[in-house]
């Protein structure tokens, strides 16, 4: 989470409970209710690191409010994470790796390991279909990272379409 | 309850070429009324061939066909094709369409010949091709429109008939998400209103809106199954973003 809140105090200094707002708006569903305790905690190291700095502001009635701002160093920290190619997937799959040993050692046969995986994975879709039909479209980070999720999930299910023509 | 489709070991065998070519070898599959199924497999694995045969369009080698608890297999052509114009919307792989006929004629004329009178028949030609955003190329000829709409004016033209029975080879394979989201709904409604659904499809998204899944490997059925839900709240809970 260290990055998302120097991104976000790039833009504008706050406080603790304003990152917490502006997280839930910029992705709406597809970061349900942030942690305000993590929040906090990540702002203190942040602040040790010198990523970050905070000032007192009074607040009349109130006791004071630390508000927090992105430092030189901060800066320089989150423009290399923009700035840097971001790695793919690795394609590490626990299910291969079962593929490929389980037939050797006599447990499970290919066929049945992967007619089970393609239900699974079948069972996940049909929750991401329901879960983009009630999701409304306006909401359009959510909407694209369950868009994401599908596409991935079609990936994998062809996948196990090839592991099927070459192995079972 | 009558079974809306019966199949008993049914073959087909391929023997117009050098070598005989078993495409699909023994299938029992009995799909129950309101039911929506999907084929999915491998390319290859006989599932055009047995969709095909299940309207009828591909005659079998061996085994039965019942369709709504009638022999369908000893059918005369004719009596195919009277069958499929008022009972069976068939969505062919590569489309099909009229050619000299405009979209909007393509769909209307399946209705038309199940005996439906001309205004109810323009009525569903419009709502279906509203349904299916095609309503600006309904003067068009099927040469001038992209893959992508070609397939919706098939699956549109198959609909246009209210069949009890929908078979669709592919109809979503060559649509980008935006068109897949169109289809699915059609489909969704289709589903609800009762129709039954056969539906051969590689789209995950597609077949994971079906009650069952048939999977096909090299001409045999392999798995048979229901898909489970469990719902999901929200993307956060599917996507990890921390
Ligand atoms: N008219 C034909 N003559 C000879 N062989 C055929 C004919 N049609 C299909 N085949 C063969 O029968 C097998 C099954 O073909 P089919 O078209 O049913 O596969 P499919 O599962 O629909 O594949 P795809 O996903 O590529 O559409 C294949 O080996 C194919 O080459
Ligand atoms: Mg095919």
């Amino acid at each position: 989470m260290r990055l998302h809140l120097l991104a976000l105090l790039a833009k504008e200094p706050a406080h603790g409970y304003e990152l917490k707002q502006e997280l839930e708006q910029t992705f709406g569903s597809a970061y349900p209710s942030p942690n305000i305790g993590q929040i906090y905690v990540t702002l203190g190291r942040l602040e040790k690191d010198g990523l970050v700095r905070a000032v007192d502001v009074e607040q009349s009635n109130r006791p004071n409010k630390k508000v927090y701002y992105l430092t030189a160093k901060g800066r320089e920290l989150l423009e290399i994470w923009v700035d840097e190619p971001t790695e793919g997937p690795r394609v590490r799959d626990e299910f291969f790796m079962k593929l490929v040993l389980a037939p050797l050692t006599g447990i499970a046969d290919r066929m049945a390991l992967i007619t089970r995986q393609r239900r699974h994975y079948l069972s996940l879709m049909s929750d991401l279909n329901d879960l983009l039909s009630r999701t409304p479209p306006a909401d359009r980070v959510a909407t694209l990272l369950i868009e994401g999720a599908m596409l991935h999930l079609q990936a994998d299910l062809d996948w196990l379409e090839r592991c099927q023509e070459e192995l079972a | 309850m009558t079974a809306v489709v019966r199949t008993v070991n049914l073959v087909k065998i391929y023997q117009d070429g050098a070598v005989p070519v078993p495409a699909v070898r023994g299938v029992d599959l009995q799909v129950e009324p309101g039911e929506f199924v999907a084929i999915m497999g491998p390319s290859g694995s006989g599932k055009s061939t047995l969709v095909h045969m299940l309207g009828g369009l591909d005659a079998r080698t061996s085994g039965e066909i019942w369709l709504d608890g009638k022999r369908a297999d000893t059918l005369s052509e004719s009596a195919w094709a009277l069958l499929r114009r008022k009972k069976i919307g068939f969505v062919f792989q590569f489309f099909n369409l009229v050619a000299n006929m405009t979209v909007g004629d393509n769909v209307e004329l399946p209705a038309l010949l199940a005996g439906a009178s001309p205004k109810v028949a323009r009525n569903r030609r419009e709502s279906l091709l509203a349904a299916l955003n095609l309503t600006d190329r309904a003067d068009a000829a099927p040469a001038q429109l992209s893959g992508g709409e070609q397939q919706r004016v098939a699956l549109a033209r198959a609909l246009a008939n209210e069949p009890a029975l929908l078979l669709a080879d592919e109809p979503t394979g060559n649509l980008d998400s935006r068109n897949t989201r169109d289809v699915l709904r059609l489909l969704g409604d289709v589903h609800k209103k009762g129709q039954t659904i056969v539906m051969v499809t590689h789209d995950a998204r597609v077949a994971a809106l079906a009650d069952r899944v048939v999977s096909l490997f090299d001409g045999e059925i392999v798995d048979d199954g229901r898909i489970t839900r469990r719902r999901t709240r929200t993307a956060g809970e599917v996507i990890d973003l921390r």
